[in-house]
């Protein structure tokens, strides 16, 4: 099995031992309290998702990362992973000092040991990860909005956030068991925050055919308004592989991250956690992680070129459709068919038929499928 | 600190011209604007074959996998 990134799976959840040892001390900590997005970063680099990240990067590896998507240590990662803090926060802290980390109820989730405390610039964050200064951009935006200074330093949990699905929330540790009981020596990993329709089905049967196993990880967690709710995705996957996958093929788990819209750039990173959830294929379709009209088409199949050592291999899909004279999901390269015989699955025909009430043309979305986002009075992030 | 201080370092390595004219013909078509940041892609890409072929034990001990092998019983993904 492909070893995770960095070589070894990272584990920062404490031994219960020392947990209870620091919440009897609790009081004599200073805190900070993180936003639902940060409690899932902890969470992510507590559980190895994020390896070899042990905890909130320092300044010397979030210049390198910025600068060159590498960290210090010369190993791959596309942007930096980052604790915001406002100045007042800073000021009260020193370099040394361990503090904990409480999610938005106040309850305690991480020790952190504080490396570094720094300023960074705002527009120069925005602009090497996304390429943009537009505030129309979600993840721009996001950037604007964070707080004044940064602080990085190394980890622990002390109590593991609650998962939204509980029941589908697998660490690397326990997919790559899993992969192992199944005898599944490659996997692909198949990312995404929408519903399935019949494109999606299509290039994930087309890259289960190549392995042993498909991996479907939907991200859970903040995405823009307009997405699709968490529920409804993972509803409708779990009805798509009921009634049409073989089940010993396919494992459905969440990835419990909020989507940064950062298109090329959040395509190696969305690799990298798949690796060390175990898979070592990873299926990059058409403007993978992007917004509105902010990355080329194929801008995140060609990064993949500049990362020779990570490891995973991407499967790069163009776009897909279904041809009504090859009666078939085609994509551009198999396909000789003019454009006005082809259906690309559009989103906003999808929407735009969920929208008012009705299933879309079964030839883009099965019924099944339908059926399971129109229980719901309103599907979309609002 | 100034951002001349978070630069990565380089180090000069002497590679014997004939090869370097071989790399500079292999080097054409690739969109590599520099035999240093061709042979600086080659590198990580051979250094990344050796390590995983060092690296070939798993990341979880037989005691982790016994545990994980229950958890994954009680959610259903394994009978």
């Amino acid at each position: 099995m492909i070893q995770p990134h960095g070589g070894s799976l990272i584990n920062k959840n404490l031994p219960k031992v020392e947990k209870e040892r620091i919440l009897r001390q609790i009081d004599e900590f200073k805190s900070i309290q993180v936003n639902p997005q940060t409690t899932k970063v902890i969470k992510n680099i507590g559980f190895g998702v994020f390896s070899p990240l042990e905890g909130f990067m320092n300044e010397n590896n979030y210049r390198c990362v910025l600068e060159h998507m590498y960290l210090e240590n010369n190993v791959a990662w596309p942007f930096p992973i980052v604790l915001d803090i406002s100045d007042t926060k800073a000021k009260s802290f020193n370099v040394d000092d361990r503090i904990i980390l409480t999610d938005p109820t106040e309850k305690p989730i991480a020790l952190m040991d504080i490396e570094d405390i720094y300023s960074y610039d705002k527009r120069e964050f925005a602009q090497k990860v996304y390429g943009t200064l537009d505030r129309a951009h979600p993840g721009v935006d996001s950037v604007f909005e964070m707080k004044e200074k940064l602080i990085g330093g190394e980890i622990f949990l002390i109590n593991e956030p609650k998962a939204v699905f509980p029941e589908l929330d697998l660490k690397p540790i326990e997919t790559r068991v899993l992969f192992k009981q199944k005898k599944w020596d490659r996997v692909v990993a198949f990312q995404t925050r929408n519903p399935p329709h019949l494109g999606h089905e299509y290039v994930q049967k087309a890259g289960l055919t190549y392995v042993d196993g498909l991996f479907i990880n939907p991200v859970i967690g903040k995405k823009k308004v307009g997405d699709f709710l968490d529920e409804v995705i993972i509803k409708s996957y779990q009805v798509l592989i009921d009634e049409y996958y073989p089940k010993d093929r396919v494992v459905l788990s969440t990835f419990e991250t909020e989507m940064r819209y950062a298109g090329p750039k959040e395509a190696i990173f969305h690799a990298i956690a798949r690796k060390n959830f175990g898979c070592d294929h990873i299926i990059i379709g058409r403007d993978h992680a992007g917004v509105g009209d902010f990355y080329g088409p194929y801008d995140a199949h060609k990064i993949f070129d500049q990362f020779p050592d990570l490891g995973i291999e991407p499967i790069k899909f163009r776009s897909f459709s279904k041809c009504s004279k090859c009666n078939a999901v085609v994509n551009d390269k198999i396909c000789p068919h003019p454009p006005e015989m082809h259906n690309f699955f559009a989103g906003t025909e999808i929407r735009k038929a969920l929208q008012s009430g009705m299933p879309p043309d079964p030839e883009v979305m099965r019924p099944e499928v339908a059926k399971v986002i129109l229980q719901y009075e309103n599907p979309f992030v609002t | 600190m100034n951002e001349e201080d978070h630069k990565v370092e380089y180090s000069t390595v002497s590679i014997p011209k004939p090869l370097i004219e071989k790399i500079k013909v292999r080097m054409k078509g690739t969109g590599f604007s520099s035999v240093s940041s061709y042979v600086t892609y080659v590198l990580r890409q051979v250094l990344s074959s050796i390590e995983s072929e060092e690296h070939s034990k798993q990341a979880f001990t037989k005691e982790e996998e016994e545990k994980v092998k229950q958890r994954l019983r009680d959610l259903g993904y394994i009978d």
